[in-house]
């Protein structure tokens, strides 16, 4: 199939393209990476959008740290947050996740911002920032807004990003000395979409998972959290697989994807304590 | 005409050797010219509206709003192209009983598979037609759709085409000694039930056609990407009301076609009619979505198998009872029995044994109609046997590899018959078996299996023996009154400068054939490989022949390019013997120059030669024959199919939490004769394996109960990756042919017939200690996990 596309225009600054979004009357759509937009743009599975290129927009770019946070930009690419020695030191969670998000030349193009404002439940990005208790930065015609991970994440595909709003950082708090961070998922082949994933997050308030392709949206696994708090791994395990409601489809079924889960975070457990699962 | 291929110090000793592909540089440097990068004056795009509904009434087309969108020049229904374009019916006389309705270019009245072509709109660009199509308004009346294979015959199921009375398509029954007494009388009897999956070849360049129609010549033109394009040149004169002649097919580069090229599809057949309707030229190129419900699908079989044997294995009895479900139609023209009819022929292969009965049952369905892919029947087929004999060597308590050492065709068994009646001239499978043992360091390996299962890793070993089918002669289809050559012709001639230029029936998918013949006819002359050029893919310009499928390119296209090549050189040496005063016999020419047979001394060269007969001809004696343009045809008469043979080995690693299959290593002895390009043949196997590991592991199209496909794309339908693919060790045993000079069998269904299998075996070998067993493919990591018992719903 050919994309059909409604127009494209390429904004020189965020209030250009903050501009261009409200002329487009809900037409219009933010091109970033565009490695699930053109994607679905080729499949006719989207017609007629106006389409909004970033690329161009600098204060988008660049990773920085403040010392108590990390923030990074939205057009910030997968393949330059696994290279970042800052990202590498205070969120060695997204570094790792990049080693198993699809392939080379999809984190070439793909951003960070694309992928959590895209909310795709299979997508590693939006779990891990959740897993990292971040903050999405929005920019509107009405100013900025801060949006707390917890917040954010609605269904497939869907935010509480407003339509006039453009996704510009996201910021973590920067790990903690002993705070561990591990991500083991479960794909048929390399580069796939995890058929099921965790995201465990171990400081000094307490541990932290967030699941992949198990949900319509990346959630904190509350119940299993509190078991691994209470030092009780088994439990946790069972908690999970009880909490979870995961969808059946060609690749896998639900109770596989349950049962994925529940070893995925036995193997993620046993990553952080350093014993064999 | 003897060629000492057994010594590799012979004179211009290209075949057997390594040559570099003539077209390989252009084709890395990006400047292959496939049909999608045609571009003819006056050419416009057609896309096809397509039923979504696995069967519906046709009841209205509604065109207005498409026909005022801009761009859009026509928009065409099944009546309109009917006007211009016969039905066809995929049947063979020789696979008696097969029935199938007449098949419309678009679908006439009612749509019977989710893809199946209804409308065509026609535009300026691709996309425009797209927007035509997406407008174009059809009224279905939906049926009830057939979509399960086991109660498709079931009375209470609806039949598909009322006219054919039932949804049987066909079936056979071979019965070949007593296998109830067999069974009876039995030390050991083992059943189980096999499920191949149904996929498809997943094409990199998908299916092409670029169609010209010149009223002023009488000339229709299709440039396409196919595999026999002799075959789409009578087709196309049938069903179009063309003469033969009057139809020219021309097949440039093609990107892969594993036998999903050389069938007949409704939209193709359709672009062509369309160019003769509007008289100019028209371009269809699949896109993803339409190659998964449109290109012919394969391997839907589900099989029940017995195997007899006595208390020390020896195989006593086959007894198989194969289904398969091959959509609405039987494709044209080559049919969708032959899959099945291959099972029955195949099953049992490497072994002797006196007792074989196998019945196959074909049955319609409202799925994207199955037809030929790479290896017809072989996997299903070898999935079956070698998955019997692994659980009756395992009941026995027998070592998989001697058990196989009790039964396979000794290698001083030829010429011999198989139960199911195929003729062997000459296999390996003791030799093969020795091979692969050694290669494989089988002890070895069983004593890491062993060690690893001691650390709480389990590991398996998988083998699977197994026939090929290759160099089919007319018994394949011309029996069954398809006009598809069994026979493939290479015109060679000699250019004044001396070069040669060798024009061939067979084609080149991207696999090497042209590698193939150059290297042929440079030995076969005299010269050196850079001095070859190939012609292949044009009806107008190549002898007449089959093209390439059934691994038949380089064992019968290649022996006609050697008996061209030949021919030329005993021409020259004619007209050399004249010019040098001396007996024909004396001469030799080596490298592109005339020598002295005896010494090799230097004569003259071929561009002398070439000079003096193009520019000089009155220097030479009048009467002299100086035809340096030859041709031959070559056509298998003493077996119906050369038959090949070679056995696999698969090292597996099962983790038993997540139930994934790690492929930690794989091997296939293989004896395909006479090996013309050494890297050419181990890329065909390896190839083949991957397309084996695909089935084995990844590849499944799925449908739900109405007949929707769920995974039409490349995210959703697996293919096997380079990253999950393990090292793979080939060698091989010769056993060449002696129908022809060359003693060339085919190699390209090798790896795909037997991998799944050997995968299948090393999984079941991995968790029998454990308890599980797979028989239904792809082995999921989900699958694995349910056969161990570890998942409750």
């Amino acid at each position: 199939m050919k994309a059909s596309v409604g127009g494209y225009a390429r904004a020189t600054d965020l209030r250009h393209a903050l501009d261009l979004l409200a002329a487009g009357d809900g037409s219009a759509r933010i091109l970033a990476g565009g490695q699930s937009l053109i994607a679905a743009l080729n499949m006719r599975l989207s017609t007629g959008d106006l389409l909004i290129d970033i690329n161009r927009i600098d204060a988008l770019k660049g990773i920085t740290c403040d010392g108590s946070r990390l923030r990074i930009g939205a057009l910030t690419r997968h393949a330059e947050i696994a290279v970042d020695p800052l990202v590498a030191r205070h969120a060695p969670l997204l570094r790792k996740a990049t080693d198993v998000i699809a392939h080379a030349a999809i984190r070439n193009r793909g951003t960070i911002g694309g992928a959590v404002a895209h909310a795709d439940p299979a997508a590693e990005f939006p779990a891990c920032v959740l897993a990292l208790d971040g903050i999405i930065h929005v920019e509107g015609p009405d100013g900025a807004r801060d949006i707390p991970a917890a917040d954010f994440f609605v269904d497939v595909f869907e935010t509480t990003i407003a339509p006039d709003e453009i996704l510009t950082a996201i910021s973590l708090p920067v790990a903690e000395p002993d705070e561990r961070q591990v991500i083991h998922e479960f794909g048929r082949r390399s580069g796939d979409y995890a058929l099921a994933g965790v995201c465990l997050v171990r400081r000094a308030a307490g541990h932290r998972i967030v699941c992949i392709s198990v949900a319509t949206r990346p959630e904190l696994a509350t119940a299993a959290m509190a078991r691994l708090d209470a030092g009780d791994p088994d439990g946790a395990v069972a908690a999970l697989e009880e909490a979870l409601d995961p969808p059946s489809d060609t690749q896998a079924t639900a109770a596989y994807r349950r049962h994925l889960a529940g070893v995925m975070l036995r193997r993620a457990v046993a990553d952080i304590t350093g014993e064999t699962a | 005409m003897t060629l000492d291929f057994g010594n590799p110090d012979r004179p211009n000793s290209y075949i057997g050797k390594t040559v570099p592909r003539p077209n390989a540089a252009r084709l890395v440097q990006g400047r292959g010219a496939y049909v999608d990068d045609m571009v003819l004056p006056r050419m416009v795009h057609v896309a096809f509206v397509r039923s979504p509904h696995a069967h519906a009434a046709i009841t209205g087309i509604d065109a207005t709003a498409a026909l005022a969108e801009p761009g859009v020049l026509r928009v065409l229904t099944g009546a309109d192209i009917a006007a211009v374009c016969t039905p066809w019916v995929g049947v063979l006389a020789h696979l008696k009983g097969l029935k199938s309705p007449p098949q419309h270019a678009l679908a006439m009245d009612r749509a019977v598979w989710v893809g199946e072509p209804v409308v065509a709109v026609v535009a300026r660009t691709r996309a425009e037609a797209e927007d035509g199509a997406a407008l174009v308004e059809v009224d279905y009346d939906p049926l009830p759709e057939v979509t399960d294979m086991m109660t498709a015959l079931d009375a209470d199921t609806p039949v598909l085409h009322a006219d054919m009375g039932d949804n049987l398509a066909f079936r056979r029954l071979h019965d070949h000694g007593d296998v109830d007494a067999a069974f009876a009388a039995a030390h050991t009897v083992v059943e189980a039930r096999f499920k191949t999956g149904r996929h498809t070849g997943v094409t990199l360049e998908p299916r092409s056609i670029l169609v010209d129609w010149k009223p002023g010549d009488g000339l229709m033109t299709a440039w396409h990407a196919t595999q026999a394009p002799h075959m789409m040149q009578v087709v196309l004169a049938k069903h179009l009301d063309l003469p033969e002649s009057r139809v020219r097919v021309i097949c440039g580069d093609v990107g892969g076609s594993y036998g999903i090229k050389v069938h007949i599809y409704p939209d193709e057949i359709a672009t062509a009619a369309i160019a003769k309707i509007m008289a100019r030229p028209v371009k269809f190129v699949a896109d993803r979505l339409e190659s998964f419900t449109t290109d012919i699908h394969a391997r839907d079989h589900e099989v029940t198998g017995r195997i007899a044997c006595n208390a020390d294995g020896k195989i006593l009895a086959f007894d198989i009872d194969d289904w398969t479900a091959i959509g609405a139609y039987s494709v044209y023209p080559r049919t969708s029995a032959i899959e099945g009819n291959q099972v029955v022929n195949l099953c049992g292969g490497p072994y002797d044994f006196a007792n074989y009965r196998a019945q196959t049952t074909v049955v319609f369905q409202n799925k994207t109609p199955t037809s030929q892919y790479r290896a017809v029947g072989h996997p299903v087929a070898v999935t079956v046997t070698e998955g019997l004999v692994d659980m009756a060597a395992a009941k026995l308590g027998i070592d998989p590899i001697e058990m196989r050492r009790r039964n396979v065709f000794a290698d001083d068994a030829y010429p011999a018959v198989s139960p199911s009646n195929m003729r062997f001239e000459g296999l390996s499978h003791q030799a093969s078996l020795q091979k692969l043992v050694d290669l494989m360091g089988y002890d070895a390996l069983r004593a890491d299996q062993a060690a690893a299962r001691a650390r709480g890793i389990v590991r398996g070993i998988g083998i699977a023996s197994f026939i090929e089918l290759t160099n089919p002669s007319p018994f394949m289809y011309g029996i069954g009154g398809a006009r598809i050559s069994a026979q493939d012709g290479c015109t060679v001639r000699m250019d004044p400068d001396g070069s040669i230029v060798a024009a061939s029936s067979v084609t080149e998918q991207g696999q090497g054939t042209e590698a193939m013949l150059s290297q042929i006819v440079a030995e076969g002359v005299g010269v050196l490989p850079a001095q070859v050029r190939i012609v292949t893919g044009d009806t107008q310009a190549t002898p007449y022949g089959g093209g390439t499928w059934a691994s038949r390119g380089a064992g019968i296209g290649g022996e006609a390019a050697l008996q061209a090549a030949r021919a030329l050189r005993e021409a020259i040496l004619t007209v050399a013997g004249a010019m040098l005063q001396c007996e024909p016999a004396t001469l030799d020419i080596r490298d592109g120059s005339v020598v002295d047979m005896a010494d090799g001394a230097d004569r003259m060269p071929l561009a002398e030669l070439g000079r003096i007969v193009y520019f000089r001809g009155d220097t030479l004696p009048k009467g002299l024959p100086r035809e340096l343009v030859q041709t031959r045809h070559y056509t298998p008469a003493d077996y119906p199919f050369a038959f090949t043979n070679g056995v696999q080995a698969s090292y597996v690693e099962v983790d038993t939490d997540t139930g994934d299959v790690k492929l930690l290593k794989h091997w296939c002895v293989e004896d395909c004769g006479r090996i013309i390009n050494p890297q050419l043949v181990d890329e065909q196997i390896r190839g083949g394996i991957v397309q084996g590991l695909g089935a084995a592991l990844f590849e499944e199209l799925h449908y739900d109960a109405e007949g929707q496909l769920l995974n039409g794309s490349l995210a959703d339908y697996l293919v096997p990756m380079a990253g999950e693919m393990p090292d793979m060790i080939v060698a091989h045993v010769e056993t060449p042919t002696l129908e022809s000079t060359l003693g060339a069998k085919g190699a390209g269904e090798a790896g795909t017939a037997g991998a799944a299998a050997a995968v299948m075996n090393a999984i079941n070998d991995a968790l029998r200690p454990i308890g599980g067993e797979v028989t239904a493919m792809p082995f999921t990591p989900e699958r694995v996990l349910r056969a161990l018992g570890k998942l409750q719903d």
